[in-house]
């Protein structure tokens, strides 16, 4: 099965290498989210924007992502090639998890690039810590595409697809949210990751919960 | 091949979408070798049928079986049997014709993946093009494409769900062949078609649904185009009265 | 079959409804330091311990759709899941009457007002999901999958918003700790009377899901023959 797992994702490597479109979807919106921001907050201080940045930053990959798994998606409907891989002889569950770490790749691969330009447009330092943080954004990203695979599943049999997964997505992802920034805030502070075990902890349990709940249900996703 | 177990028995499948009843409870035996036509108006549940026997689709009750096992024990097992066209052609348009074929023969774990793909890409004539990406190809050549795919992994058991619409002339000339010879080699085909105008001499068995149920189902060496008009006419007249 | 029980609770109701009334209003003592406001906390509170009932309620109905695919599961759940939401608004508008008078503020991000809120919006985008899928076994398919993931979320939400918010102070909730026992007795009446309300709605509502579906059989098959 993994092996089987690994195909899908290679193919959905390949195709994102051809097209771009996931990527400079989310890569592009990120960073026009992070440019405005600066317009948001001209008028506060810069000491209350530098301890905004972690926030500032999830804010703009969690849109970011939302925009990349419709585009995820848009992938496996042009030629319903996801009915192709229903008749697979492969468990749905796998087909979850294939595309689910496509859409992790993808998404970690756009936020890394964020990163250094969001540094030298605030000033903004990562390199002290950026182990420690590397860490929060794999947990982080991996809570996002555990979610935002199988709601995007949800998301398309709706009548406005688009607009769905948002809705879906933002208030169940909430605590990756509240952990991701509480734990990059103090992590960036220079604080050591032993000090917030209980932060990683609910990341760590929403990613395995998401993930396993999800790898069993997809089939009624999928199933008509 | 012992030919007393049938080769799919369908055992009064049901399926309702909400309360609207699509299949009323289908019984039906299809024996190995046979090349049924299903028959029906738009709205008799072919395709409900068809896809509920590719496993795509979880009927509301009911249960069929293949080759003598329950076909949703061991649900991934059984697709690897089943070989399933539709108008879509479940190609990934930003990979090439070689790519494609390699990503679903690995699904299937089709053994000799290398040569089964180089066969099947010349019988389809593409094999020259196999490394062009399929969002360059014309829709005839898309749809050649899709019929290695489905063929790929050599199937028992083929269901077709409206093969000829939309097929240009090649395509489905390849297509009527390849149900010759997959009638030839000992296999199983089920397709449903609401064309009474069918040209395929193998066909040996037809159904008719009407209403979620069948409404005829009649074997015969040998089915003259006008006998289907005939059967149609027969059963479906009756109960519109 | 779960609606002719419950009808049955029309008649306690009735009497419980006044008699709660008069336990709240009549019987229980007038808070020292707050005075009448805090008569709502019985209204409130009652109405939380609804609301994460029939969220309880959502999971159990979407297991057992999936499980079953029986439609009366996925009534169930819909309709807890509308009754929830009906009563976490209740919770979430009483909240802020009562904190205006006494805290001064109509709205805290303190622990429990946050999760509430997060976990209305969960059932209200469960509500809107049902809304925007026309095909019925489809619907009951993808809402179960997302009552079951967004139930199992509502304690991790729970979690990280109490830790999120243990690191910024915030006011302290009143009504908890002691309680007169007066206030008490009132308290359970009030309790018992927005229980057994739910459960008479709830049999309701998966009534009027029953004869929705007949008309559209009925509409059906009308224009089937015409």
């Amino acid at each position: 099965m993994l092996k089987k797992i690994a195909r899908i994702l290679w193919k959905d490597i390949l195709t994102e290498f051809r097209t771009r479109e996931m990527f400079s979807a989310m890569f592009v919106f990120a960073l026009l989210m992070v440019v405005v921001f600066n317009f948001a907050f001209e008028n506060a201080p810069r000491d209350s924007i530098l301890q905004a940045a972690p926030g500032l930053l999830w804010v703009a990959f969690t849109f970011a992502g939302i925009l990349g798994l419709n585009r995820s998606n848009a992938i496996e409907r042009e030629n319903m090639s996801m009915q192709a891989l229903m008749l697979a002889p492969i468990d749905r569950g796998a087909v979850y998890l294939g595309k689910m770490l496509a859409n992790f790749l993808f998404m970690w691969i756009s936020e890394l690039l964020i990163i250094p330009i969001f540094a030298v447009l605030y000033n903004y330092s990562f390199t002290a810590h950026f182990w420690p943080f590397l860490l929060i954004l794999v947990l982080g990203t991996l809570g996002f595409s555990a979610v935002g695979t199988i709601f995007s599943g949800i998301a398309v049999n709706t009548k406005m697809r688009d607009v769905m997964l948002p809705i879906l997505f933002l208030p169940v992802v909430v605590p990756v949210v509240i952990g991701a920034v509480e734990t990059s805030i103090r992590v960036l502070a220079g604080e050591p990751l032993r000090g917030m075990t209980d932060w990683l902890k609910i990341l760590v349990v929403f990613d395995v919960i998401f993930i396993t709940v999800s790898f069993l249900v997809f089939e009624y996703v999928l199933e008509e | 091949m012992p030919d007393s177990t049938p080769h799919l028995e369908l055992f009064d499948i049901r399926k309702n979408f909400g309360l609207v009843a699509a299949l009323n409870g289908v019984r039906c035996s299809i024996a190995h070798r046979d090349v049924v036509a299903l028959f029906g108006r738009n709205g008799a549940g072919k395709t409900t049928l068809l896809k509920i026997l590719a496993l795509l689709m979880r009927p509301t009750d009911g249960h069929f079986q293949l080759e003598g096992v329950d076909a949703r024990r061991d649900a991934a097992d059984t697709r690897r049997h089943i070989g399933f066209i539709s108008h879509a052609t479940y190609l990934y348009s930003d990979l090439t014709a070689l790519e494609n074929l390699k990503f679903f023969g690995a699904l299937y774990d089709v053994p000799h993946l290398e040569e089964r793909i180089a066969q099947s890409l010349r019988d389809v004539q593409l094999w020259d093009r196999r490394h062009e990406r399929v969002r360059g190809f014309s829709r005839g050549m898309q749809q050649r494409l899709s019929l290695a795919r489905t063929f790929l992994h050599d199937p028992s058991l083929l269901l077709l769900d409206e093969p000829y619409t939309g097929l240009d002339p090649i395509a489905s000339g390849m297509l009527d062949r390849l149900i010759e010879r997959f009638h030839r080699e000992g296999r199983t085909v089920v397709l449903t078609t609401h064309n009474l105008d069918l040209r395929l001499p193998v066909v040996n068995h037809a159904v008719v649904l009407e209403k979620g149920l069948v409404a005829c189902d009649e074997r015969r060496s040998r089915f003259a185009s006008k006998d289907f008009e005939e059967l149609f006419k027969e059963h479906v007249k009756e109960r519109a009265e | 079959m779960f609606h002719k029980i419950s009808n049955l609770l029309f008649f306690p109701l009735i009497l419980l409804f006044p008699f709660s009334l008069y336990m709240v209003f009549v019987y229980a003592p007038e808070e020292a330091t707050m005075g009448i406001i805090q008569k709502i906390f019985y209204y409130h509170v009652s109405a939380g311990w609804v609301f994460m009932l029939a969220f309880g309620l959502v999971l159990i109905g979407s297991i057992g759709y999936l499980v079953t695919q029986r439609r009366s599961w996925d009534s169930f759940a819909a309709s807890s899941a509308e009754l929830g939401v009906v009563f976490c608004t209740i919770s979430l508008t009483t909240g802020p009457l009562w904190a205006k008078p006494v805290w001064g503020i109509w709205w805290t991000w303190d622990a429990r007002l946050t999760s509430t809120l997060v976990e209305w919006l969960i059932y209200v985008a469960y509500l809107m999901l049902r809304a925007y899928v026309p095909e019925p076994t489809k619907r009951a398919n993808l809402s179960a999958v997302f009552g079951i993931l967004g139930a199992l979320d509502v304690p991790i939400v729970y979690f990280s918003i109490r830790w999120w918010r243990t690191q910024h102070p915030a006011p302290v909730m009143g009504g908890g700790g002691y309680l007169d026992p007066q206030m008490r007795v009132a308290f359970f009446v009030c309790l018992a009377t927005f229980t057994l309300l739910y459960f008479f709605l709830l049999g309701l509502r998966m009534k009027i899901n029953e004869a929705e579906d007949e008309i559209g059989s009925l509409k059906r098959l009308a224009g089937s023959q015409a």
